[in-house]
Protein backbone atom coordinates (compact mmCIF):
# COMPACT_ATOMS: atom_id res chain seq x y z
CA UNK A 1 0.00 0.00 0.00
CA UNK A 2 1.11 3.51 -0.97
CA UNK A 3 0.73 5.65 1.85
CA UNK A 4 -0.08 8.45 -0.15
CA UNK A 5 -1.85 11.28 1.93
CA UNK A 6 -2.26 13.80 -0.76
CA UNK A 7 -3.04 17.41 0.56
CA UNK A 8 -4.64 17.45 4.00
CA UNK A 9 -8.20 17.45 4.79
CA UNK A 10 -9.18 20.82 4.49
CA UNK A 11 -11.53 23.55 5.95
CA UNK A 12 -11.75 21.97 9.86
CA UNK A 13 -12.24 25.67 11.15
CA UNK A 14 -15.77 26.15 11.54
CA UNK A 15 -16.89 24.96 14.58
CA UNK A 16 -14.16 27.12 16.85
CA UNK A 17 -15.10 30.31 14.85
CA UNK A 18 -18.63 29.40 15.48
CA UNK A 19 -18.40 29.56 19.58
CA UNK A 20 -16.11 32.35 20.09
CA UNK A 21 -18.05 35.32 20.83
CA UNK A 22 -18.10 38.33 18.19
CA UNK A 23 -18.58 41.54 19.61
CA UNK A 24 -18.87 42.81 16.19
CA UNK A 25 -22.11 40.39 15.44
CA UNK A 26 -24.13 41.71 18.32
CA UNK A 27 -23.33 45.84 17.35
CA UNK A 28 -25.20 45.39 14.50
CA UNK A 29 -28.52 44.33 15.71
CA UNK A 30 -27.55 46.38 19.12
CA UNK A 31 -27.49 49.76 16.49
CA UNK A 32 -30.50 48.92 14.46
CA UNK A 33 -32.47 48.51 17.95
CA UNK A 34 -31.40 52.17 19.48
CA UNK A 35 -32.15 53.44 16.31
CA UNK A 36 -35.65 51.49 16.28
CA UNK A 37 -36.05 52.76 19.88
CA UNK A 38 -35.38 56.45 19.19
CA UNK A 39 -37.88 56.91 15.90
CA UNK A 40 -40.55 55.02 17.97
CA UNK A 41 -39.91 58.10 20.68
CA UNK A 42 -39.90 60.60 18.00
CA UNK A 43 -42.89 59.48 16.23
CA UNK A 44 -45.01 59.03 19.53
CA UNK A 45 -43.35 62.46 21.07
CA UNK A 46 -43.01 64.71 18.18
CA UNK A 47 -44.33 63.51 15.09
CA UNK A 48 -48.03 61.99 16.28
CA UNK A 49 -50.45 65.39 16.86
CA UNK A 50 -50.72 65.19 20.41
CA UNK A 51 -55.03 63.86 20.38
CA UNK A 52 -53.63 60.82 18.75
CA UNK A 53 -50.63 59.83 21.37
CA UNK A 54 -52.70 57.63 22.80
CA UNK A 55 -52.25 55.22 19.92
CA UNK A 56 -48.42 54.77 20.61
CA UNK A 57 -47.76 55.59 23.88
CA UNK A 58 -43.68 55.75 24.59
CA UNK A 59 -41.53 52.43 24.81
CA UNK A 60 -41.26 53.09 28.47
CA UNK A 61 -45.04 53.20 29.54
CA UNK A 62 -45.16 49.73 27.19
CA UNK A 63 -42.74 48.69 29.90
CA UNK A 64 -43.91 50.23 32.67
CA UNK A 65 -47.94 49.70 31.82
CA UNK A 66 -47.58 46.63 29.42
CA UNK A 67 -44.72 44.84 30.68
CA UNK A 68 -44.41 45.19 34.10
CA UNK A 69 -48.15 44.80 35.36
CA UNK A 70 -48.57 41.08 36.24
CA UNK A 71 -52.36 40.84 36.20
CA UNK A 72 -55.44 43.81 36.50
CA UNK A 73 -59.01 42.87 35.78
CA UNK A 74 -59.37 40.01 33.26
CA UNK A 75 -57.52 41.82 30.18
CA UNK A 76 -55.19 43.87 31.93
CA UNK A 77 -51.75 43.60 32.71
CA UNK A 78 -48.93 40.67 31.14
CA UNK A 79 -50.61 37.50 32.21
CA UNK A 80 -53.84 37.59 30.17
CA UNK A 81 -51.59 38.52 27.20
CA UNK A 82 -49.24 35.62 27.93
CA UNK A 83 -52.04 33.61 28.26
CA UNK A 84 -53.03 34.47 25.43
CA UNK A 85 -49.54 34.26 23.66
CA UNK A 86 -49.26 30.45 24.67
CA UNK A 87 -52.69 29.39 23.53
CA UNK A 88 -51.78 30.82 19.95
CA UNK A 89 -48.38 29.20 19.83
CA UNK A 90 -50.17 26.06 20.83
CA UNK A 91 -52.35 26.21 17.41
CA UNK A 92 -49.00 27.88 15.33
CA UNK A 93 -47.52 24.17 16.28
CA UNK A 94 -50.09 21.99 15.70
CA UNK A 95 -50.84 23.98 12.45
CA UNK A 96 -46.96 23.34 11.65
CA UNK A 97 -47.06 19.98 12.14
CA UNK A 98 -49.76 19.89 9.91
CA UNK A 99 -48.69 21.87 7.85
CA UNK A 100 -45.26 20.26 7.24
CA UNK A 101 -46.64 16.58 6.96
CA UNK A 102 -49.32 17.86 4.23
CA UNK A 103 -46.91 20.00 2.70
CA UNK A 104 -44.24 17.60 2.02
CA UNK A 105 -46.41 14.65 1.10
CA UNK A 106 -47.62 16.69 -1.86
CA UNK A 107 -44.21 17.88 -2.68
CA UNK A 108 -43.21 14.25 -2.40
CA UNK A 109 -45.88 13.41 -4.65
CA UNK A 110 -45.39 16.24 -6.88
CA UNK A 111 -42.12 15.37 -7.89
CA UNK A 112 -42.80 11.63 -8.67
CA UNK A 113 -45.41 12.42 -10.98
CA UNK A 114 -45.09 15.05 -13.50
CA UNK A 115 -48.65 15.67 -14.59
CA UNK A 116 -49.53 15.64 -10.38
CA UNK A 117 -46.82 18.67 -10.47
CA UNK A 118 -48.91 20.40 -13.06
CA UNK A 119 -52.40 19.90 -11.61
CA UNK A 120 -51.52 21.26 -8.37
CA UNK A 121 -48.97 24.19 -9.03
CA UNK A 122 -52.09 26.66 -9.93
CA UNK A 123 -54.01 26.04 -7.03
CA UNK A 124 -51.06 26.79 -4.40
CA UNK A 125 -49.93 29.41 -5.75
CA UNK A 126 -54.15 30.52 -5.72
CA UNK A 127 -54.40 29.54 -2.23
CA UNK A 128 -51.34 31.61 -1.08
CA UNK A 129 -52.45 34.33 -2.59
CA UNK A 130 -56.09 34.68 -1.67
CA UNK A 131 -56.89 36.67 0.85
CA UNK A 132 -58.36 34.51 4.66
CA UNK A 133 -61.08 37.32 4.94
CA UNK A 134 -62.54 35.97 1.63
CA UNK A 135 -63.00 32.70 2.90
CA UNK A 136 -63.91 33.05 6.29
CA UNK A 137 -67.82 32.49 5.74
CA UNK A 138 -66.72 29.44 3.97
CA UNK A 139 -64.58 28.04 6.20
CA UNK A 140 -67.40 28.58 8.94
CA UNK A 141 -70.08 27.18 6.86
CA UNK A 142 -67.76 23.84 6.47
CA UNK A 143 -65.96 23.60 9.85
CA UNK A 144 -67.32 23.57 13.05
CA UNK A 145 -64.93 24.67 16.26
CA UNK A 146 -62.80 27.31 16.37
CA UNK A 147 -60.00 25.19 16.72
CA UNK A 148 -60.69 23.30 13.75
CA UNK A 149 -61.01 26.43 12.23
CA UNK A 150 -57.97 28.14 12.96
CA UNK A 151 -55.71 25.18 12.21
CA UNK A 152 -56.76 25.35 9.16
CA UNK A 153 -56.26 29.15 8.22
CA UNK A 154 -52.41 28.00 9.24
CA UNK A 155 -52.01 25.47 6.89
CA UNK A 156 -53.44 27.63 3.96
CA UNK A 157 -51.07 30.58 4.95
CA UNK A 158 -48.18 28.42 5.56
CA UNK A 159 -48.03 25.64 3.25
CA UNK A 160 -46.95 27.59 -0.16
CA UNK A 161 -42.87 27.86 0.82
CA UNK A 162 -42.75 24.47 2.34
CA UNK A 163 -44.11 22.73 -0.59
CA UNK A 164 -42.16 24.78 -3.27
CA UNK A 165 -39.26 24.71 -1.50
CA UNK A 166 -38.96 20.72 -0.87
CA UNK A 167 -40.39 20.18 -4.42
CA UNK A 168 -37.10 22.69 -5.36
CA UNK A 169 -34.87 19.96 -3.01
CA UNK A 170 -36.00 16.81 -4.23
CA UNK A 171 -35.58 17.67 -7.73
CA UNK A 172 -32.40 19.22 -7.11
CA UNK A 173 -30.05 15.31 -7.15
CA UNK A 174 -26.99 15.33 -10.16
CA UNK A 175 -28.12 13.13 -12.68
CA UNK A 176 -25.08 11.15 -11.77
CA UNK A 177 -26.27 10.63 -8.61
CA UNK A 178 -29.44 9.50 -9.90
CA UNK A 179 -28.00 7.22 -12.29
CA UNK A 180 -25.78 5.36 -9.52
CA UNK A 181 -29.00 4.65 -8.22
CA UNK A 182 -30.30 3.53 -11.64
CA UNK A 183 -27.42 1.51 -12.43
CA UNK A 184 -27.92 -1.02 -8.98
CA UNK A 185 -31.55 -1.35 -9.92
CA UNK A 186 -32.88 0.91 -6.48
CA UNK A 187 -36.86 1.10 -5.96
CA UNK A 188 -38.76 4.40 -6.06
CA UNK A 189 -38.46 4.05 -2.28
CA UNK A 190 -35.08 3.73 -1.80
CA UNK A 191 -34.39 7.03 -4.07
CA UNK A 192 -36.83 8.81 -2.30
CA UNK A 193 -35.53 8.26 1.20
CA UNK A 194 -31.23 7.41 0.27
CA UNK A 195 -31.18 10.64 -2.45
CA UNK A 196 -34.15 12.76 -2.90
CA UNK A 197 -34.43 13.46 0.56
CA UNK A 198 -31.09 14.12 2.26
CA UNK A 199 -30.30 16.24 -0.79
CA UNK A 200 -33.26 18.29 -0.64
CA UNK A 201 -32.93 18.90 3.41
CA UNK A 202 -31.01 22.16 2.93
CA UNK A 203 -33.84 23.18 0.88
CA UNK A 204 -36.86 21.74 3.17
CA UNK A 205 -35.30 23.69 6.28
CA UNK A 206 -35.22 26.74 4.41
CA UNK A 207 -38.97 25.97 3.41
CA UNK A 208 -39.41 25.03 7.05
CA UNK A 209 -38.55 28.48 8.57
CA UNK A 210 -40.04 30.32 6.40
CA UNK A 211 -43.63 28.01 7.20
CA UNK A 212 -42.71 27.98 10.56
CA UNK A 213 -43.10 32.17 10.89
CA UNK A 214 -46.09 32.14 8.63
CA UNK A 215 -47.50 29.64 10.87
CA UNK A 216 -47.39 31.75 13.88
CA UNK A 217 -48.69 35.06 11.14
CA UNK A 218 -51.61 32.04 10.63
CA UNK A 219 -52.29 31.54 13.70
CA UNK A 220 -53.05 35.44 14.74
CA UNK A 221 -54.69 35.75 11.67
CA UNK A 222 -56.55 32.85 12.46
CA UNK A 223 -57.75 33.42 16.01
CA UNK A 224 -58.59 37.51 15.07
CA UNK A 225 -61.66 35.76 12.76
CA UNK A 226 -62.61 32.66 14.66
CA UNK A 227 -62.61 32.68 18.38
CA UNK A 228 -65.18 31.44 20.66
CA UNK A 229 -65.62 32.09 24.54
CA UNK A 230 -62.85 30.90 26.99
CA UNK A 231 -59.07 31.75 26.26
CA UNK A 232 -58.45 33.76 23.22
CA UNK A 233 -55.74 33.58 20.81
CA UNK A 234 -53.02 36.87 20.65
CA UNK A 235 -54.61 37.72 17.54
CA UNK A 236 -58.07 38.42 19.61
CA UNK A 237 -56.86 39.82 22.31
CA UNK A 238 -54.89 42.59 19.91
CA UNK A 239 -58.40 43.21 18.74
CA UNK A 240 -59.79 43.57 22.16
CA UNK A 241 -57.03 46.36 22.77
CA UNK A 242 -57.30 48.03 19.47
CA UNK A 243 -61.19 48.33 19.85
CA UNK A 244 -60.78 49.76 23.62
CA UNK A 245 -57.74 52.01 22.99
CA UNK A 246 -55.23 50.50 25.39
CA UNK A 247 -52.11 51.55 24.01
CA UNK A 248 -49.55 49.88 26.34
CA UNK A 249 -51.45 46.64 26.30
CA UNK A 250 -51.64 46.61 22.49
CA UNK A 251 -47.63 47.47 21.92
CA UNK A 252 -46.77 44.77 24.63
CA UNK A 253 -48.56 42.02 22.53
CA UNK A 254 -47.61 42.93 18.89
CA UNK A 255 -43.70 42.93 20.42
CA UNK A 256 -44.84 39.47 22.15
CA UNK A 257 -46.01 37.74 19.24
CA UNK A 258 -43.40 39.19 17.20
CA UNK A 259 -41.11 37.71 19.71
CA UNK A 260 -42.82 34.59 19.16
CA UNK A 261 -42.25 34.52 15.28
CA UNK A 262 -38.56 35.41 16.04
CA UNK A 263 -38.33 32.38 18.54
CA UNK A 264 -39.84 29.74 15.85
CA UNK A 265 -37.63 31.42 13.22
CA UNK A 266 -34.26 31.15 15.48
CA UNK A 267 -35.39 27.23 16.95
CA UNK A 268 -35.78 26.07 12.99
CA UNK A 269 -32.21 27.66 12.27
CA UNK A 270 -30.38 26.12 15.02
CA UNK A 271 -32.29 22.42 13.84
CA UNK A 272 -31.40 22.82 10.42
CA UNK A 273 -27.64 23.68 11.60
CA UNK A 274 -27.56 20.66 13.49
CA UNK A 275 -28.87 18.10 11.17
CA UNK A 276 -26.98 19.61 8.24
CA UNK A 277 -24.01 22.01 8.91
CA UNK A 278 -21.43 19.50 8.78
CA UNK A 279 -21.52 18.61 5.77
CA UNK A 280 -23.64 21.24 3.66
CA UNK A 281 -22.33 24.43 3.23
CA UNK A 282 -24.63 28.00 2.33
CA UNK A 283 -23.08 30.46 -0.17
CA UNK A 284 -21.61 32.81 2.84
CA UNK A 285 -19.35 29.74 3.59
CA UNK A 286 -18.55 28.61 7.00
CA UNK B 1 -35.29 -0.05 -15.81
CA UNK B 2 -35.92 -2.43 -19.07
CA UNK B 3 -33.69 -4.73 -19.88
CA UNK B 4 -32.06 -5.11 -23.38
CA UNK B 5 -32.25 -8.07 -25.24
CA UNK B 6 -28.72 -10.06 -24.31
CA UNK B 7 -27.50 -12.74 -25.94
CA UNK B 8 -24.99 -15.36 -25.47
CA UNK B 9 -23.05 -15.68 -28.22
CA UNK B 10 -21.86 -19.74 -27.47
CA UNK B 11 -19.71 -19.63 -30.49
CA UNK B 12 -16.96 -17.43 -28.75
CA UNK B 13 -14.29 -19.10 -26.98
CA UNK B 14 -14.62 -18.30 -23.50
CA UNK B 15 -17.27 -16.34 -21.95
CA UNK B 16 -16.07 -12.81 -21.85
CA UNK B 17 -16.85 -10.27 -19.50
CA UNK B 18 -18.47 -7.99 -21.85
CA UNK B 19 -18.56 -8.38 -25.46
CA UNK B 20 -20.33 -5.85 -28.15
CA UNK B 21 -21.85 -7.00 -31.11
CA UNK B 22 -22.10 -4.97 -33.97
CA UNK B 23 -23.61 -2.26 -31.63
CA UNK B 24 -25.24 1.31 -33.38
CA UNK B 25 -26.84 3.80 -31.53
CA UNK B 26 -28.32 6.55 -32.96
CA UNK B 27 -29.92 9.65 -31.02
CA UNK B 28 -33.26 10.96 -31.60
CA UNK B 29 -32.07 14.11 -32.93
CA UNK B 30 -30.26 11.63 -35.63
CA UNK B 31 -26.84 11.89 -34.25
CA UNK B 32 -25.10 8.84 -34.80
CA UNK B 33 -23.46 7.84 -31.72
CA UNK B 34 -22.36 5.02 -32.32
CA UNK B 35 -21.42 2.49 -35.28
CA UNK B 36 -21.43 -0.88 -35.72
CA UNK B 37 -19.08 -1.30 -32.75
CA UNK B 38 -17.73 -5.12 -32.05
CA UNK B 39 -15.05 -5.82 -29.64
CA UNK B 40 -15.13 -8.07 -25.95
CA UNK B 41 -13.18 -7.90 -23.21
CA UNK B 42 -12.11 -11.31 -21.17
CA UNK B 43 -11.43 -11.10 -17.71
CA UNK B 44 -7.77 -9.81 -16.86
CA UNK B 45 -8.04 -7.46 -19.81
CA UNK B 46 -7.83 -3.88 -18.89
CA UNK B 47 -8.90 -2.09 -22.46
CA UNK B 48 -9.29 1.70 -23.02
CA UNK B 49 -10.98 3.76 -25.37
CA UNK B 50 -9.23 7.43 -26.26
CA UNK B 51 -11.26 9.67 -29.36
CA UNK B 52 -11.77 12.84 -29.44
CA UNK B 53 -14.11 14.44 -27.29
CA UNK B 54 -18.23 13.82 -28.37
CA UNK B 55 -16.66 11.10 -30.18
CA UNK B 56 -19.49 8.58 -28.22
CA UNK B 57 -17.31 6.92 -25.87
CA UNK B 58 -18.87 7.70 -22.64
CA UNK B 59 -22.28 6.33 -24.91
CA UNK B 60 -20.52 3.41 -25.24
CA UNK B 61 -20.22 2.63 -21.49
CA UNK B 62 -23.63 4.17 -20.70
CA UNK B 63 -25.01 0.84 -23.11
CA UNK B 64 -22.90 -1.84 -21.47
CA UNK B 65 -24.27 -0.69 -18.04
CA UNK B 66 -28.06 -0.47 -19.27
CA UNK B 67 -28.07 2.97 -18.62
CA UNK B 68 -29.23 3.50 -22.10
CA UNK B 69 -30.32 1.27 -24.73
CA UNK B 70 -28.89 0.76 -28.20
CA UNK B 71 -30.31 0.88 -31.41
CA UNK B 72 -29.48 -2.01 -32.76
CA UNK B 73 -27.03 -4.98 -32.48
CA UNK B 74 -26.47 -7.25 -29.15
CA UNK B 75 -23.98 -7.31 -26.05
CA UNK B 76 -23.79 -9.26 -23.26
CA UNK B 77 -22.30 -8.24 -20.04
CA UNK B 78 -21.22 -10.37 -17.21
CA UNK B 79 -24.49 -9.19 -15.15
CA UNK B 80 -23.40 -10.26 -11.54
CA UNK B 81 -21.47 -8.07 -10.50
CA UNK B 82 -20.53 -4.38 -12.88
CA UNK B 83 -18.66 -1.16 -10.88
CA UNK B 84 -19.17 2.08 -12.97
CA UNK B 85 -16.94 4.88 -11.76
CA UNK B 86 -18.39 8.16 -13.06
CA UNK B 87 -16.59 11.28 -14.51
CA UNK B 88 -16.96 12.93 -10.90
CA UNK B 89 -16.84 11.61 -7.62
CA UNK B 90 -20.90 11.85 -6.89
CA UNK B 91 -20.31 11.04 -3.79
CA UNK B 92 -23.33 11.87 -1.36
CA UNK B 93 -22.35 15.24 0.63
CA UNK B 94 -24.63 14.27 3.72
CA UNK B 95 -22.71 11.16 4.30
CA UNK B 96 -19.47 10.31 5.79
CA UNK B 97 -16.57 8.03 3.78
CA UNK B 98 -17.31 5.41 5.51
CA UNK B 99 -21.04 5.47 5.06
CA UNK B 100 -20.49 6.57 0.90
CA UNK B 101 -18.72 3.69 0.28
CA UNK B 102 -21.11 1.96 1.74
CA UNK B 103 -23.85 3.30 -0.20
CA UNK B 104 -23.98 0.34 -2.76
CA UNK B 105 -23.08 -2.66 -0.80
CA UNK B 106 -26.47 -1.33 1.07
CA UNK B 107 -29.02 -1.44 -2.02
CA UNK B 108 -28.01 -4.60 -2.10
CA UNK B 109 -29.10 -5.40 0.85
CA UNK B 110 -25.78 -6.83 2.00
CA UNK B 111 -26.05 -7.42 5.79
CA UNK B 112 -24.51 -4.97 8.52
CA UNK B 113 -21.90 -7.24 9.57
CA UNK B 114 -20.79 -8.45 6.19
CA UNK B 115 -20.86 -4.58 4.79
CA UNK B 116 -19.12 -3.68 7.48
CA UNK B 117 -16.14 -5.40 6.65
CA UNK B 118 -16.00 -5.30 3.05
CA UNK B 119 -16.23 -1.28 3.17
CA UNK B 120 -13.26 -1.41 6.05
CA UNK B 121 -11.35 -3.61 3.23
CA UNK B 122 -12.50 -1.17 0.32
CA UNK B 123 -11.40 1.97 2.07
CA UNK B 124 -8.17 0.38 2.96
CA UNK B 125 -7.59 -0.74 -0.69
CA UNK B 126 -7.45 2.76 -1.84
CA UNK B 127 -5.65 4.25 0.77
CA UNK B 128 -8.36 6.01 2.38
CA UNK B 129 -7.97 4.38 5.94
CA UNK B 130 -8.07 7.25 8.86
CA UNK B 131 -10.55 9.58 6.68
CA UNK B 132 -14.00 7.16 7.26
CA UNK B 133 -15.66 10.35 9.53
CA UNK B 134 -14.48 12.80 6.75
CA UNK B 135 -17.24 14.20 5.13
CA UNK B 136 -16.70 14.56 1.23
CA UNK B 137 -15.97 18.65 1.61
CA UNK B 138 -13.80 18.26 3.77
CA UNK B 139 -11.79 15.90 0.59
CA UNK B 140 -9.23 16.93 -1.55
CA UNK B 141 -10.36 15.95 -5.52
CA UNK B 142 -7.96 12.59 -5.47
CA UNK B 143 -9.22 11.69 -2.33
CA UNK B 144 -12.63 12.07 -3.26
CA UNK B 145 -12.20 10.06 -6.54
CA UNK B 146 -10.72 7.46 -4.01
CA UNK B 147 -13.73 6.92 -2.25
CA UNK B 148 -15.75 6.81 -5.23
CA UNK B 149 -13.51 3.96 -6.53
CA UNK B 150 -13.84 2.25 -3.10
CA UNK B 151 -17.25 2.38 -3.12
CA UNK B 152 -17.56 0.85 -6.68
CA UNK B 153 -15.03 -2.22 -5.40
CA UNK B 154 -17.01 -3.22 -2.50
CA UNK B 155 -18.93 -5.31 -4.53
CA UNK B 156 -16.10 -6.73 -6.38
CA UNK B 157 -17.24 -6.47 -9.39
CA UNK B 158 -15.88 -8.60 -12.16
CA UNK B 159 -16.34 -5.94 -14.68
CA UNK B 160 -15.34 -2.33 -14.33
CA UNK B 161 -16.48 0.93 -16.57
CA UNK B 162 -14.73 3.51 -16.27
CA UNK B 163 -16.45 6.94 -18.02
CA UNK B 164 -12.83 9.54 -17.59
CA UNK B 165 -12.56 9.31 -14.11
CA UNK B 166 -9.19 11.41 -13.33
CA UNK B 167 -10.41 13.65 -16.35
CA UNK B 168 -10.86 16.88 -13.71
CA UNK B 169 -7.54 15.93 -11.53
CA UNK B 170 -4.11 17.54 -11.73
CA UNK B 171 -1.30 15.21 -13.53
CA UNK B 172 0.45 14.47 -10.43
CA UNK B 173 -3.02 13.15 -8.40
CA UNK B 174 -3.61 11.51 -11.99
CA UNK B 175 -0.37 9.50 -12.19
CA UNK B 176 -0.73 8.36 -8.77
CA UNK B 177 -4.31 7.14 -9.25
CA UNK B 178 -3.26 5.29 -12.35
CA UNK B 179 -0.56 3.48 -10.24
CA UNK B 180 -3.15 2.56 -7.66
CA UNK B 181 -5.60 1.21 -10.01
CA UNK B 182 -3.19 -0.86 -12.02
CA UNK B 183 -2.53 -2.23 -8.39
CA UNK B 184 -6.34 -2.76 -7.77
CA UNK B 185 -6.46 -4.36 -11.30
CA UNK B 186 -3.88 -7.31 -10.81
CA UNK B 187 -5.08 -7.62 -7.08
CA UNK B 188 -8.41 -8.08 -7.94
CA UNK B 189 -8.21 -9.37 -11.28
CA UNK B 190 -11.44 -7.32 -13.21
CA UNK B 191 -11.94 -6.72 -16.18
CA UNK B 192 -11.59 -3.11 -17.11
CA UNK B 193 -13.03 -0.94 -20.06
CA UNK B 194 -11.38 2.92 -19.40
CA UNK B 195 -12.79 5.70 -21.13
CA UNK B 196 -10.53 9.12 -21.37
CA UNK B 197 -8.87 11.32 -23.63
CA UNK B 198 -4.95 11.08 -22.55
CA UNK B 199 -3.03 9.02 -24.95
CA UNK B 200 -0.41 8.36 -22.51
CA UNK B 201 -3.01 7.26 -19.56
CA UNK B 202 -4.37 5.23 -22.21
CA UNK B 203 -1.24 3.66 -23.07
CA UNK B 204 -0.31 3.49 -19.34
CA UNK B 205 -3.33 1.51 -17.65
CA UNK B 206 -3.96 -0.67 -20.99
CA UNK B 207 -3.35 -4.17 -22.61
CA UNK B 208 -5.40 -2.97 -25.56
CA UNK B 209 -6.21 0.23 -26.69
CA UNK B 210 -9.31 1.55 -29.01
CA UNK B 211 -8.84 4.72 -30.93
CA UNK B 212 -12.45 5.71 -32.00
CA UNK B 213 -13.46 8.17 -34.19
CA UNK B 214 -16.43 11.17 -34.02
CA UNK B 215 -19.59 10.88 -36.30
CA UNK B 216 -20.33 8.36 -36.52
CA UNK B 217 -18.50 6.51 -33.84
CA UNK B 218 -16.47 4.25 -34.84
CA UNK B 219 -13.64 1.83 -33.70
CA UNK B 220 -10.92 2.78 -36.29
CA UNK B 221 -7.69 0.92 -34.63
CA UNK B 222 -6.62 -1.49 -32.25
CA UNK B 223 -3.40 -1.48 -30.18
CA UNK B 224 -2.22 -4.54 -28.06
CA UNK B 225 -0.03 -2.88 -25.57
CA UNK B 226 2.95 -5.45 -24.40
CA UNK B 227 4.27 -3.83 -21.25
CA UNK B 228 4.20 -6.65 -18.89
CA UNK B 229 3.07 -5.88 -15.19
CA UNK B 230 3.33 -4.47 -12.65
CA UNK B 231 4.15 -1.65 -14.68
CA UNK B 232 6.09 1.41 -12.78
CA UNK B 233 6.45 5.23 -13.13
CA UNK B 234 9.45 4.92 -15.45
CA UNK B 235 7.90 3.09 -18.28
CA UNK B 236 5.79 6.50 -19.20
CA UNK B 237 9.86 7.55 -20.51
CA UNK B 238 10.78 4.70 -22.10
CA UNK B 239 11.31 5.02 -26.01
CA UNK B 240 8.74 2.01 -26.83
CA UNK B 241 6.18 3.46 -24.79
CA UNK B 242 6.45 6.88 -26.64
CA UNK B 243 6.56 5.23 -30.07
CA UNK B 244 3.40 3.37 -29.70
CA UNK B 245 1.79 6.47 -27.96
CA UNK B 246 2.76 8.79 -31.46
CA UNK B 247 1.16 5.67 -33.38
CA UNK B 248 -2.11 6.50 -31.32
CA UNK B 249 -1.94 10.27 -32.15
CA UNK B 250 -1.34 9.08 -35.45
CA UNK B 251 -4.02 7.11 -35.68
CA UNK B 252 -6.41 9.98 -33.91
CA UNK B 253 -5.18 12.81 -35.71
CA UNK B 254 -5.96 10.91 -39.18
CA UNK B 255 -9.67 10.87 -37.55
CA UNK B 256 -10.15 14.39 -37.17
CA UNK B 257 -9.80 16.17 -40.27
Amino acid sequence: MSSSVESTATNENSSETSIRFRFSDYLGPAVVFAVFIGLWYLLSNVVLPKQKRFLLPSPHRVLTEGFFVWHSGTRRGLYPILMSLWDSAKIALIGLILTIIIGMSLAILMSSRRWFERATWPYLVAVQSAPILALTPLIRALIDGSTKQRLLVVVLIAIFPIVSNTLFGLLSADKSQHELFTLHNTSRWTRLTKLQIPSALPNIFVGLRISAGLAVIGAVVGDFYFREGGVVGIGAQIDVYRARLWGPELITAIILASLLGLTVFLVFGWIAKKVTGKWHISTRGN
Amino acid sequence: METQPVTTDQSMMAHPALSFNSVSKTFPDGTRALDDISFSIEPGEFVTVVGPSGCGKSTLLRIASHLEECTSGSYSIDESSIGYVFQDATLMPWRTVQRNVELIAELHKIDKPTRAQLVQEAISLVGLSGFEEKYPRQLSGGMKMRASLARSLVLKPKVFLFDEPFGALDEITRERLNDELLRLFQHEGFAGLFITHSISEAVYMSTRVMVMSARPGRITHTFDIPFAFPRTHDLRYEPEFARICGEISHALRGEQQ
